[in-house]
């Protein structure tokens, strides 16, 4: 195997003197869908911030080899890496089309910025409805499209997704990971925090359980979805028949 | 009152409402984009009004040597921020820009001065010795407090504000300038007559307005400063660097204020520190937008420019007490709407 396109190795994150991530060891191989499971205040979010430079971290994180540390937001963003936060942070009083333009800023004025557009309303049809409708008007799920696709203008090698599925109806949670499963076919690599734990593991190859900011189980999304733990914690128990 | 006093309070106060109006958008554009509220546009404007009026006398201005201290300040200030990445690119861009193009300018100045170059050379030559003065200030004081809370950098900017006008009065002397106008063109239409100088405002600051319009609405590098203002953390997620959006931003603030000095020293005679009180109307009206809209702040300036002309002729004395108490009222006001503007804090 070759060398992961993002590897943490023992990551702590801490406000102040709590220390809400500690020493979490993860890997993203080329390509592949990782998830990160685990209850509330678990650290997920905090990690991900972490990994994307929105918070300072001790510990040693590389991205295509090359450390992270020094690094800021947007040099990540160049670099190839793609946040969908929890909270979407998308430009509420701009319109549908101009977020999706500034998710490719970076590449404003390279050949593939109008094909990129035109693949993210190919895409999310519902957004290309919307085009210019202002963010701040679109429904809970419409907006978490939108802030996947803004993501995805920036063309990411990684594309990390902040509970994708969280305050979704089922039927849109259904939409968001047929994305997912669409991306994947594109090569781009996924680290997803889900509390959704039966559909992240059904897409995920590897998967990872954070409690309390550590790393208490991995292994292969196969694997952890027997694992008796995992039934009990975070499937529930009907998961066994399935 | 007659009509005919009537037509000439009220253009007196539209073409000060213009430069009000041009500094108020400075103002909303710069706290939108990094939360700082820039007192020290005024200087600025007396700045760029000084250094005018120092090239029309054939001398070179104190901003030259302003330019080259702070560029200096800036650099260094930037190489230590940088010292943990920093690549022989960076050293090259920083130098570049904190001492070749200071150095330069203030070469081609030196050399200019003394021959009295053209009216129009002039006016390029204030410009190009005054607005980067704002990326410097950015550089060296504003970006290494970035995370600073807002009060924290209001402070800052009060400092900054007592600092200039120290450095304005060591640089530029106590005595007051007045430029020649830039046009000599007057309009006559029956009891209206507007000088070319007045024209010239109106004009100058109906296209800077309409450039800024088409600027954030039309362009992508607009819309990342209009999306930094709205959301920074998004901005940061897509890649707009708040490094990128701050230097724009004052860039773009210094060459709005160093326009309005550049506009209203023929009208009026400016001192190292007449800029404070120009600005500090250009701020009312950006308070009264809230700080955030620009439509209103510019409206809003067109309120002070008239409140004020009506008010010297009325109550001369009491003018300024008028222009600044129009806040107390409209603060009132927003208050009760219990409009939350407050940033992230």
């Amino acid at each position: 195997m070759s060398a992961p396109l993002l590897s943490l190795e023992r990551l702590s994150v801490s406000y102040g003197r709590v220390d809400a991530v500690r020493e979490v060891s993860l890997s993203v191989p080329e390509g592949a869908i990782v998830a990160i499971l685990g209850p509330n205040g678990a650290g997920k979010t905090t990690l991900l911030s972490a990994v994307m430079g929105i918070l300072p971290c001790r510990g040693l994180a590389t991205f295509r080899g090359v450390p992270l540390a020094g690094r800021p937001v947007e040099q990540r963003v160049a670099d190839g890496m793609s946040l969908v936060p929890e909270k979407r942070e998308l430009f509420v009083s701009m319109t549908v089309e101009d977020n999706l333009r500034l998710g490719g800023f970076r590449r404003r004025s390279t050949a593939g910025f109008a094909e990129s557009l035109d693949a993210m309303w190919a895409l999310f049809p519902r957004l290309a409805e919307r085009r210019m409708q202002l963010a701040g008007t679109l429904s809970g799920g419409e907006r978490q499209m939108l802030a996947m696709a803004r993501s995805l203008m920036s063309t990411p090698r990684l594309l990390m997704l902040d509970e994708p599925s969280l305050g979704l109806a089922p039927l849109i949670v259904k939409e968001v990971f047929r994305v997912i499963a669409e991306l994947r076919r594109t090569g781009v690599s996924i680290l997803l925090v889900e509390q959704n734990a039966r559909a992240a593991l059904d897409l995920a190859d590897h998967a990872y359980v954070l409690e309390n900011g550590a790393a208490v189980l991995e292994g292969p999304g196969e694997a952890l979805r027997r694992d008796e733990r995992v039934i009990a914690t975070y499937l529930g128990i009907r998961a066994v028949a399935s | 009152m007659d009509l005919s006093i009537f037509v000439i309070l009220f253009q007196d106060g539209v073409v000060s409402a213009a430069i009000y109006a041009l500094l108020a958008l400075a103002m909303v554009l710069v706290f939108t984009v990094t939360r700082v509220i820039f007192v020290p546009i005024g200087e600025f404007v007396s700045f760029g009004a000084l250094s005018l009026a120092a090239l029309e006398l054939g001398r070179a201005p104190g901003t030259v040597w302003l330019l080259l201290l702070f560029g200096l300040a800036s650099g260094i200030v930037t190489l230590w921020s940088e010292r943990r990445v920093l690549t022989a690119r960076i050293w090259l861009r920083t130098l570049a820009e904190t001492v070749v193009l200071p150095v330069a300018v203030a070469a081609l100045v030196l050399l200019l001065a003394p021959h009295r170059p053209s009216q129009w050379l002039q006016v390029l030559l204030a410009l190009a010795v005054t607005v980067p003065l704002g990326l410097f200030l950015y550089g060296a004081v504003y970006r290494p407090l970035a995370q600073a809370s807002v009060l924290v950098l209001l402070i800052v900017s009060v400092a900054l504000h007592i600092a200039l006008v120290g450095l304005g009065l060591i640089f530029f002397g106590a005595e007051g300038s007045r430029t020649a106008p830039l046009s000599q063109v007057s309009l006559t239409l029956g009891d209206l007559s507007l000088s070319g100088q007045a024209l010239a405002v109106l004009v100058v600051t109906a296209v800077l307005i309409a450039g800024l319009y088409l600027f954030f609405g039309r362009t992508l590098i607009g819309k990342a400063l209009q999306a930094t203002a709205v959301n920074r953390l998004g901005a940061q997620l897509v890649g707009i660097s708040p490094l990128f959006s701050g230097r724009f931003a004052f860039g773009l603030a210094a060459l709005i204020g160093t326009a309005g000095g550049i506009l209203i020293s023929p009208l009026t005679t400016i001192y190292y520190d007449t800029g404070f009180i120009i600005g500090l109307k250009g701020f009312v009206a950006a308070i009264i937008g809230g700080l955030v809209s620009y439509p209103v702040a510019a409206g809003a300036a067109l309120l002070v420019g008239i409140i004020e002309s009506f008010a010297s002729f009325f109550a001369s004395e009491l003018k300024e007490v008028i222009v600044f108490m129009i806040i107390v009222p409209i603060l009132f006001v927003r208050s009760r709407r219990s409009l939350v503007l407050e940033d992230e804090e």
